[in-house]
């Protein structure tokens, strides 16, 4: 376990040099003088001159990285061009939004996703099964954005449940949450569903009705375990995806989350909030990937010998 | 040997066409597929009113009999946009995915039969791009092209290169140990040879399948990017576009933000349902 641990960290920094890097080059692939871009329209000669030498724009693109990536691990993204203040103190702040966002999302993704799939795989082709493969395919089919209009019509304008917008209290998530999830539900219902269904067949679980084990047993102790190992990729890689995705329900919502923020960056071209959001959206998807292996070599031993 | 594999193939096709009429979901999704590049070509002539010209005086009116699906904030006919809109997507999801088929599955066809060094640079350069999830790659590479309809399309491409290259690659990797490949080589058949006259044609069946599901991300993707003001621009009839602006009307005018979505979503929902069609009846080992 160990060693596929490290194995798999290892894999990590190429991936993570090649993120960088990217991001390194996005000041460099925009047209115009770095310097300038970082200034901002109306600076003086003198502030742009001071910026090119304190980032040392003025050296060889190499040396620019190696600037670029000994600030960047010490928690230095620049400043944001628009308000002056330390990327990383915007960054911090949005970011654990989004994260917060994303968690309730999987959380109510999960437990729909879960429960729909276990039931329709026990139940297959019954009404409840056709019901829910469904609305599976309506989550996957409808933009998030729209969703979450549609949301906020009924519950908060129409049923004024819910606020419409903005950020404070967990109500004020529970709509933007639905929305950002709609999608991750189906895909963990329908792989739950195939799961089950494929180790309800196995040969263990008719021993263990042939035993004579109570059929509430024999689903949620015996199949459902073994039937989880897949959905925990599902999961983790959902739950990744709704940190990009997250952009779009935080648009709908108007909340400050960092999808929000790194929008808002290119529209002000704001260079050092974008890369910061591109490096930190990025760092973090990677790793959560990163988890989710080490999570599924953990729960199924064939993995890590492959 | 021509004779041969012409038989083959016209059987084949017949065989996963006769799998694919029995398969009911297909045929619904082949069906609004099919609907939705009808509209897309023919906008100009069943549209009832051009797209862009208003009437100020019947801003944001609810359906009637002479605007079927209402008017928008600034006058115009909600039907004509939404039509118009399907030329703009369906332009959007062709070149798309254009693209990144051409590229991915090169790249895929390279990196597989070749291996080695070049095929490890491949797939962490692909690794490179997947380490941005889902949407935020698109946005990442507006970042750097800046918004517009050309860049969009070139953003919503690059985004599903590697979907193709990994499997493409996985494909040729499988099929290159077989012993019609070996039986090539044996002939003296030189690489390009194998690549496009052996590998490609026994790789279509997943390339086929992707394209149809990639044609449905790819308009997630691009009507949500459009929705951020990142791609297509106003007053262009760009579904996310409309209901980034039908957003401010969303309580006097619900409707108005209510087409446009239900657009994307059927065809979204046409193309999963023939791509999922197509993947049982091409490949019926892979059904669950």
């Amino acid at each position: 376990m160990g060693r596929y641990i490290f194995k798999r960290t290892l894999m990590l920094l190429p991936v993570l040099l090649g993120v960088s890097l990217v991001s390194f080059s996005l000041l460099h692939m925009v047209p115009g003088d770095p310097a300038e871009l970082l200034a901002g329209e109306e600076a003086n000669p003198e502030f742009i001159r001071a910026l090119r030498k304190e980032y040392g724009l003025d050296q060889p693109l190499y040396i620019q990285y190696f600037h670029f990536i000994s600030h960047v691990v010490r928690g230095d993204f620049g400043i944001s061009i628009r308000n002056r203040e330390p990327v990383i103190k915007l960054l911090k702040e949005r970011f654990l939004f989004t994260l917060q966002l994303s968690f309730l999302s999987i959380l109510i993704a999960g437990s729909i996703g879960l429960v729909a799939g276990v039931i329709s795989a026990t139940k297959q082709y019954s009404l409840f099964d056709n019901f829910s493969m469904v609305g599976a395919l309506f989550g996957v089919s409808m933009p998030i954005f729209w969703f979450g209009l549609l949301l906020m019509l009924v519950f908060s304008v129409q049923l004024r449940w819910f606020p419409a917008g903005g950020k404070g209290t967990i109500l004020h998530l529970i709509l933007p949450a639905i929305a950002l999830g709609a999608a991750s539900s189906a895909v963990i219902a329908r792989m739950t569903r195939a799961s089950m269904l494929e180790v309800i067949r196995q040969d263990y679980i008719r021993t263990a009705r042939a035993n004579g084990l109570r059929e509430f047993i024999v689903i949620y102790k015996h199949a459902l375990k073994n039937a989880m190992i897949p959905v925990i990729t599902v999961f983790g890689l959902e739950f990744g995806y709704m940190l990009g995705g997250a952009v779009l329900t935080e648009t709908v919502f108007s909340l400050p989350g960092v999808g929000r923020l790194m929008v808002e960056g290119i529209f002000q071209r704001d260079y050092p909030i974008v890369q910061g959001s591109m490096l930190l959206v990025a760092t973090t998807f990677v790793v959560v990937n990163l988890l989710t292996d080490i999570a599924y070599a953990f729960f199924d031993p064939k993995i890590r010998y492959e | 040997m021509n004779e041969i594999k012409g038989t083959k193939t016209i059987s084949q096709t017949a065989e996963v066409w006769r799998r694919l009429k029995r398969n009911r979901a297909a045929m619904m999704g082949g069906m609004i597929v099919f609907l939705f590049v009808f509209v897309a070509i023919l906008a100009p002539w069943i549209s009832p009113y051009p797209p862009n010209e208003g009437d100020l005086s019947k801003r944001l009116k609810p359906p009637s009999k002479e605007h079927l699906l209402g008017t928008d904030a600034l006058g115009r006919d909600q039907l004509s946009r939404v039509i118009f809109g399907a030329r703009i997507s369906l332009q959007i999801q062709v070149v798309a995915v254009f693209i990144a088929l051409i590229i991915g599955t090169l790249l895929g066809m390279v990196g597989g039969y070749y291996g080695g060094t070049f095929d490890n640079l491949i797939m962490r350069l692909m690794d490179i791009l997947l380490a941005f999830p889902g949407i935020f790659l698109a946005i990442s590479i507006i970042a750097v092209l800046g918004p517009g309809l050309n860049n969009l399309m070139l953003a919503a491409g690059i985004y599903s290169i590697p979907q193709f290259a990994r499997i493409v690659r996985g494909s040729v990797l499988s099929l290159k140990e077989k012993e019609f490949i070996e039986a090539a080589r044996a002939v003296g058949e030189n690489d390009l040879n194998i690549l496009f006259r052996y590998l490609l044609p026994n790789s279509m069946a997943p390339i086929i399948i992707q394209t149809t599901l990639r044609m449905a991300t790819v308009l997630l993707t691009a009507s949500g990017l459009s929705f951020l003001g990142l791609g297509v621009q106003p007053p262009t009839p760009e579904w996310g576009a409309m209901l980034s602006t039908a957003r401010a009307y969303m309580i006097t005018a619900p409707h108005v933000a209510t087409v446009p979505g239900l657009a994307i979503m059927l065809v979204v929902m046409g193309f999963n349902l023939f791509g999922d069609g197509l993947r049982d009846s091409l490949d019926p080992r892979l059904r669950d």
